[in-house]
């Protein structure tokens, strides 16, 4: 037996690792995708007031603070019973629109965007931030760096910190905006409606031109057949702040579309003894293990997921582009992983334009942006769409709102099965008897995970770099035979 | 001339002090000026190996972030110890341990039976994950975890002290600012130990809201009020943690209408962050028979995470007493 380890340098710092195993013939035998992290939030939660939970589990991920405040804050509201006035609702929907510009921006240019506008198989010292600014030209670099600054600065206007917001309260929010405050926010978003359009452009330039990426993109070893999770409004269309939790099977169609406080009813947590994450699965349809099809509970929540089990976008650019995917692609759902970094352009487009809609309401500026909590609490759920997936909180509390009993389930989370399964498959058709495992392959292997924009301990999602590899193949003895690097000096 | 080198690393941490390194834009680019980046995860290639096979001393700055939760945090620490000339515990989770020491009031199999059997989770055999396990194609392994959350200090010795949850980007600007100039002889080095990027007084200090010395007859809570904009929160009953907590972050919360939760961890001079918050409330509680008093201080309804949210696993405390037991 031969084993390959690929090791995220990272891995040594806590992160995700990786262990393929071959058979005598040299195939692959087996793929584990470990996590090595525990830090115990349900339990430690545990004892503090309802209303630290926005601050506390904003702690999870540095990366996507904003998605825990949001979760934790609205399981608050339901723990309360309290209604948030509607510019409250508007305000941390603002904010989190800016969140998800920035996000998504962050992941397409310096994580993504390498493997398809400097190319899959360009030198590594090519492929990275700054090999996408040589290709597509000086001044996009300048812009990414503007449209970070502009969603920071939008989530400190309304979140009170650039890191770790600390406005959102049960029943709405500490603070409001001013006429001054929405007009620069109202300035910004529609510079970042311009910027969405223009990097959908240099996507379709580059990518969708170019028959090889086109090729890669929709092939088979980076396709599943799963079903897909995404929220919902009362028409629909996706919504990453409020609505309900639809999951469509491999066919497209409507498994079913639950409420917040329903979700146990529906998603169950497999643990395994080799990894300290579990595995989420689809309740009603079981887990047969890591596998394809409407019997296997094994679903995705991702951009493209989102698109999947939505029947559309709520704002008319992001529509467009929506329309122009599936026709491109043959309809939905669409099962190509890759496509999946379409999909998130699409919704960076869809969240500038709602970050436009809200600063541009006439109640933005209320100050009814508080309501103050009645009713005795008890027991919430709090739903948002966190860009790398579903993010489920749930508190329980006593009647003074201390917290009793805790469950997250976190966004990455969710796509741990399919993200192992996606793994699997790629190195099952990349490595075979004979092959010679160099860069390039190790490259394909990783942009199996890298669509899914992986945030594993909420720390392995790296910022302007690639996920760094290294790859250690051992003989049957155990002895190191080869080692290589993702990236070389 | 080579040019002296420089590492930042995370532990048990969430990402939020590396987004705060780079939040300083444009200034990131006087780090790349003036030091050769030898380690840095989020934004390089992480070449461990490399560090390994570096001289002893050879790396002249490193931040290291994030607590010590298991055997890898603790074995890359002392590695960039002995590797590094200046270490700074850089954030709350190094300098104190930030929200992930909470964890240190529970057992770690309390952590772990919780994790692994929550409403959603589906565990009949009651599994839990192992450091090594026997899978049939071999053995893999993952770290194994500490009975308690420890702080960098407890593990290596530690240069200074870099604090906030993250440290607020203005503050690294300004310590990056100081290096530059300590490296063209301009300045010299806070003595060993020192805290840096933060102010010497507390958040109170630096808080624009005006105290009137007024005392309160009850703690309230943020949801259930709506506070003037322009008082003391403290002394509108919102218990927070200003007074205690060290200065450099400009009142950010409380100047928001969000209190203080005390990220900036204890003041200058302050041996136990909770006591002197104990004292501070102490002074502010119109009280003097102990029935009402003790009507007061039920408002606080969790005492324990009030005095040492961020700063319970770098306190004198350190743990919670079923948390300790377990310690060997």
């Amino acid at each position: 037996m031969t084993r390959i380890t690929i090791d995220p340098i990272t891995r040594l710092e806590g992160h995700g690792k990786i262990e393929i195993f071959l058979n005598d013939e040299g195939d692959v035998a087996n793929t584990y995708f470990q996590i090595p992290e525990l830090r115990g939030f349900e339990r430690f939660v545990v004892g503090r007031p309802i209303e630290e939970m926005a601050l506390l589990t904003n702690r999870i991920c540095g990366v996507c603070p904003e998605a825990h405040h949001m979760a934790a804050a609205k399981a608050a509201d339901a723990v309360y019973k309290v209604n948030v006035p509607r510019t409250g609702k508007m305000l941390r929907e603002l904010l989190y629109m800016a969140f998800y510009a920035t996000d998504h921006t962050t992941h397409f240019y310096a994580l993504a965007g390498p493997d398809f506008i400097v190319g899959p198989d360009a030198p590594v010292a090519e492929r990275n931030i700054l090999g996408v600014i040589h290709k597509v030209g000086l001044e996009i670099g300048g812009k990414v760096i503007q449209m970070r600054k502009y969603g920071h600065t939008v989530v400190e206007k309304i979140g009170g910190r650039k890191v770790h917001p600390c406005t959102s309260i049960p029943g709405g929010l500490t603070k409001g905006i001013t006429e001054e405050d929405r007009k620069e926010i109202e300035d910004m978003g529609r510079w970042a409606i311009e910027f969405a359009q223009f990097s959908l452009k240099a996507f379709n330039d580059i990518v969708l031109g170019n028959k090889t990426y086109l090729d890669l993109i929709l092939g088979d070893i980076y396709t599943h057949h799963t079903y897909y999770m995404g929220m919902v409004d009362e028409n629909n269309k996706t919504n990453f702040y409020d609505g309900k939790v639809r999951v469509v099977g491999p066919d497209g169609k409507e498994l079913v579309k639950y409420a917040p406080e329903e979700y146990t009813e529906n998603i169950t947590e497999r643990v395994e003894p080799w990894t300290y994450l579990k595995f989420p699965y689809l309740k009603k349809v079981g887990w047969k293990g890591f596998v394809d099809g409407a019997d296997s509970g094994v679903y995705c929540a991702t951009p493209l997921s989102r698109l999947n089990a939505a029947d559309g976008l709520a704002t008319p650019r992001a529509q467009e582009e929506y329309d122009k995917m599936y026709s491109t692609l043959g309809g939905k759902p669409v099962h190509q992983r890759l496509v999946t970094h379409w999909a998130r352009l699409i919704e960076l487009l869809y969240a500038a334009e709602r970050w436009v809609e809200l600063a541009t309401d006439t109640e933005i500026t209320s100050p009814n942006f508080h309501a103050i909590p009645t009713e005795k609490p008890t027991e919430g759920v709090g739903i948002v769409e966190a860009p790398r997936g579903t993010l489920t909180h749930h508190y329980w509390t006593d009647e003074r709102g201390v917290v009793t009993q805790a469950n997250l389930i976190v966004g990455t989370t969710n796509n741990y099965a399919p993200i192992s399964m996606s793994i699997h498959k790629a190195a099952s058709s990349l490595i075979k008897k004979g092959t010679v495992v160099n860069e390039g392959l190790l490259n394909m292997v990783e942009m199996a995970f890298r669509a899914y924009d992986p945030c594993f301990g909420c720390a392995t999602h790296s910022l302007p770099g690639q996920m760094p590899l290294e790859v250690t193949i051992h003989n049957s003895d155990g002895e190191i035979v080869k080692v290589m690097k993702q990236f070389v000096d | 001339m080579t040019k002296p080198k420089f590492a930042m690393y995370w532990a048990a941490s969430c990402g939020g002090c590396e987004i705060a390194v780079l939040n300083i834009h444009e200034k990131i680019l006087d780090v790349d000026a003036n030091f050769d980046v030898v380690f840095w995860p989020v934004a390089m290639d992480a070449k461990y190996k490399d560090v390994e096979a570096m001289d002893d001393d050879s790396i002249l700055l490193t931040l290291f972030n994030g607590g010590i939760r298991n055997d890898e945090n603790d074995h890359i620490a002392k590695l960039l110890r002995k590797k590094s000339k200046i270490l700074v515990a850089f954030g709350s989770c190094a300098c104190e341990g930030c929200i992930p020491g909470l964890a240190n009031f529970s057992p770690i199999h309390e952590i772990m039976d919780t994790a692994f059997n929550t409403i959603s989770t589906e565990n009949p055999e009651n599994i839990r994950p192992q450091s090594i396990y026997d899978m049939p194609e071999g053995k893999i392994h993952i770290p194994t975890l500490y009975p308690i959350l420890k702080t960098l200090d407890q593990v290596v010795d530690v240069d200074y002290y870099m604090p906030g949850c993250p440290p607020e980007s203005h503050q690294i600007e300004a310590v990056i600012d100081l290096v530059i100039q300590v490296l063209q002889g301009k300045a010299e080095l806070p003595p060993k130990g020192a805290t840096i990027g933060a102010g010497g007084s507390t958040v109170c200090d630096e808080c624009k809201r005006k105290r009137n010395v007024k005392t309160i007859q009850e703690f309230t809570r943020i949801q259930f009020i709506t506070p003037d904009p322009e008082l003391c929160l403290l002394e509108q009953g919102i218990p927070c943690n200003g007074p205690a907590t060290r200065s450099g972050c400009n009142a950010r919360c409380p100047s928001v209408g969000a209190q203080c939760i005390g990220c900036y961890g204890p003041a200058a001079d302050v041996e136990d962050y909770g006591a002197r918050l104990i004292a501070a409330y102490g002074s502010i509680i119109d009280a003097n028979e102990p029935d009402e008093i003790d009507r007061i201080l039920d408002g606080l309804v969790d005492p324990a995470g009030q005095f040492y949210r961020f700063n319970l696993a770098g306190s004198m405390l350190r743990a919670g007493n079923s948390a300790l037991k377990s310690v060997d």
